[in-house]
């Protein structure tokens, strides 16, 4: 096993999930590549080969733009997310690039002080390696249900 | 115990209130399954693209009841109820899938397409012993089945024999809504679902609600992307519970209309970076850039620009509904128009930034008015009557879903 990619990437997704758990929200952009594409789609979506998701960006600026609307635009709850990653498989394609597969697990935590099992699935990513300052080309978010409760604000 | 439907009183002041009991007492739920969704009224099943070859078949619910799509070896469309004549089992516990015969995994007990009970397992017994008497009729208790409708792609399905056509059942004006965007041929290309924690009727209200859109939703006034005069209407159709609303929205970031009326949301001057995720084609030469669409009691029929759906509102308990949303283009998309669609589906769903506001908002009545059975909700923007009109500052459409209410359920 190439540990220090397996450290490399690992650290990635870590820093990657904290970001969005401590509500630094502005930072999330910054993990992606500037043309990185994120989605979040279904298991059955997935699966169907049908190409709709949940959230589809394909450029920082997207990303940058849902972060404004969150922050100035849209109405929604106070909520906070806590992220569990693990059991992340990686797989180099060249020497500047590697694939990895994770199990997630969000649960969302509302002003209310309920708490639910909110989302749970794969991250499957597409990583340019850099040293410490990789970053992703492509996150895909594969829910494993496809119901989500109420609204998806922050992203996963 | 709570009060029964008979010992409740609908406000004196008619369509104009709405008391919030109705979104919360069992008995009325319970009286809607019987009248509405099983009553003289058209279920919404799904598209009929999601079922392009004999033998598909889909599992959904009419109300609460669970049932099969299938299509026939004649390609005919049927709908029956997903439960078993022998014990009540689900016949089918699939999603979706492509079958010859549909058998029940309880007992073996086997049915066609059209949901005819063909075989019972060992019905004449094993080795002449057991089996049932010679008069038995297990037929009696067969799954109900449904009469269905296809009309422009959509698939309906009532068990009532008094509902007439769906074109009569929505009237002209929203029928011919629907042609608009069913123009033709559909391709699927995705799904989700969402969970509202509401009652159903407080959704199907919120979609015919033209009044909040504007209020609620930010994302557009937000990023300067509209003007305030924007042309548009609102069509009630049938016996009020289907409406169709469209808005002719020039999206600019020129302008200051919005400065000018003081309007909180502009404040900050926001732009978005990436405005190419709103570029859109007028497809139907019209000019009418979002067109929302409701047949009572459960069917939304969405044009947000270039993203198109359904969504079917499904009732689960009192308090939880769910529902069911199906993105779909045309056949004839090339890659770059299911681009375009693809990210204009950022504005709809769960996370979508024109929609995502409603999956809360409808849960914020359930919880607002939990102390407040008694009370009402207070419904005269537009005045206090049904009728069509060219502002969409107005709750017609709203007081049209509980006109066609009130007459199913007899309050």
């Amino acid at each position: 096993m190439d540990v220090e990619l397996q450290l490399n990437v690992e650290n990635l997704i870590s820093r990657y999930v904290h970001a969005i758990d401590d509500d630094r929200l502005e930072d999330w952009p910054g993990f992606f590549v500037e043309k990185g594409r994120y989605r979040i789609t279904t298991a059955e979506n997935y699966e169907r080969g049908l190409p709709l998701s949940i959230v589809y960006a394909d450029s920082r600026a997207m990303l940058r733009d849902r972060v404004s609307a969150l922050r100035h635009a849209n109405i929604y709850e106070a909520q906070r997310y806590r992220h569990t990653v693990s059991s992340t498989l990686i797989e180099r394609i060249d020497g500047n690039t590697a694939r990895a597969t994770s199990n997630f697990q969000v649960v969302r935590i509302m002003h209310t002080g309920d708490s639910m099992l909110f989302a749970g699935g794969r991250y499957l990513d597409r990583i340019r390696l850099d040293g410490n300052d990789s970053r992703f080309e492509e996150k895909l978010v594969v829910l494993d249900s496809r119901s989500v409760d109420t609204l998806l604000a922050i992203p996963l | 115990m709570s009060a029964g439907p008979a010992a409740r009183a609908w406000p004196a002041e008619g369509l104009a209130r709405v008391p919030y009991w109705i979104y919360q007492d069992e008995d009325v739920y319970r009286r809607e399954q019987e009248r509405i969704y099983r009553g003289d009224t058209w279920n919404f099943l799904g598209l009929e693209a999601e079922l392009p070859e004999k033998g598909d078949f889909k599992t959904t619910f009419a109300g609460e009841m669970p049932v099969v799509v299938t299509r026939d070896e004649t390609g005919a469309i049927r709908c029956f109820e997903n439960r078993c004549a022998h014990r009540g089992a689900l016949l089918c516990l699939k999603d979706r899938g492509n079958l010859k015969e549909i058998v029940c995994v309880y007992h073996n007990w086997t049915y066609d397409l059209r949901g005819d009970l063909t075989a019972v397992a060992f019905r004449r017994g094993v080795q002449g012993k057991g089996g049932m008497p010679a008069d038995a009729e297990p037929e009696s208790e067969a799954p109900r089945k449904f009469r269905v409708e296809v009309f422009c792609g959509l698939m309906f399905a009532t068990l009532s024999d008094k509902t007439p056509p769906v074109e009569r059942y929505i009237g002209p004006g929203v029928a011919a809504r629907i042609r608009r965007v069913m123009k033709q041929p559909v391709k699927i290309l995705g799904g989700y679902t969402q969970v509202l924690q509401s009652n159903w009727k407080l959704y199907f209200e919120n979609v015919k609600d033209t009044y909040h859109a504007s209020l609620l939703h930010l994302f557009f006034s937000t990023f300067r992307l509209n003007r305030l005069e924007q042309k548009g209407g609102v069509v009630v159709g049938g016996e009020g519970g289907s409406h169709v609303s469209f808005t002719m929205m020039k999206t600019d970031s020129s302008g200051d209309e919005y400065e000018k009326a003081g309007m909180r949301s502009v404040s900050g001057g926001y732009r978005l970076e990436a405005p190419q995720m709103l570029e859109s084609v007028d497809e139907y030469g019209d000019g009418v850039t979002l067109q929302i669409l409701t047949v009572f009691p459960g069917f939304v029929l969405q044009q947000i620009m270039n993203s198109l759906a359904v969504r079917q509102v499904l009732p689960k308990g009192v308090g939880r509904t769910e529902l069911v949303w199906t993105c779909f283009g045309y056949a004839s998309d090339d890659a770059q128009m299911t681009e375009r669609r693809m990210k204009q589906a950022n504005l709809v769903g769960p996370a979508g930034y024109i929609s995502l506001e409603d999956g809360a908002a409808t849960g914020f009545v359930q919880r607002g008015a939990a102390g407040a059975s008694e009370r009402s909700s207070f419904v005269e923007m537009g005045g206090r009557t049904v009728e069509s009109n060219e502002s969409r500052v107005t709750e017609t459409s709203v007081r049209g879903l509980w006109q066609q209410y009130r007459r199913h359920m007899g309050l």
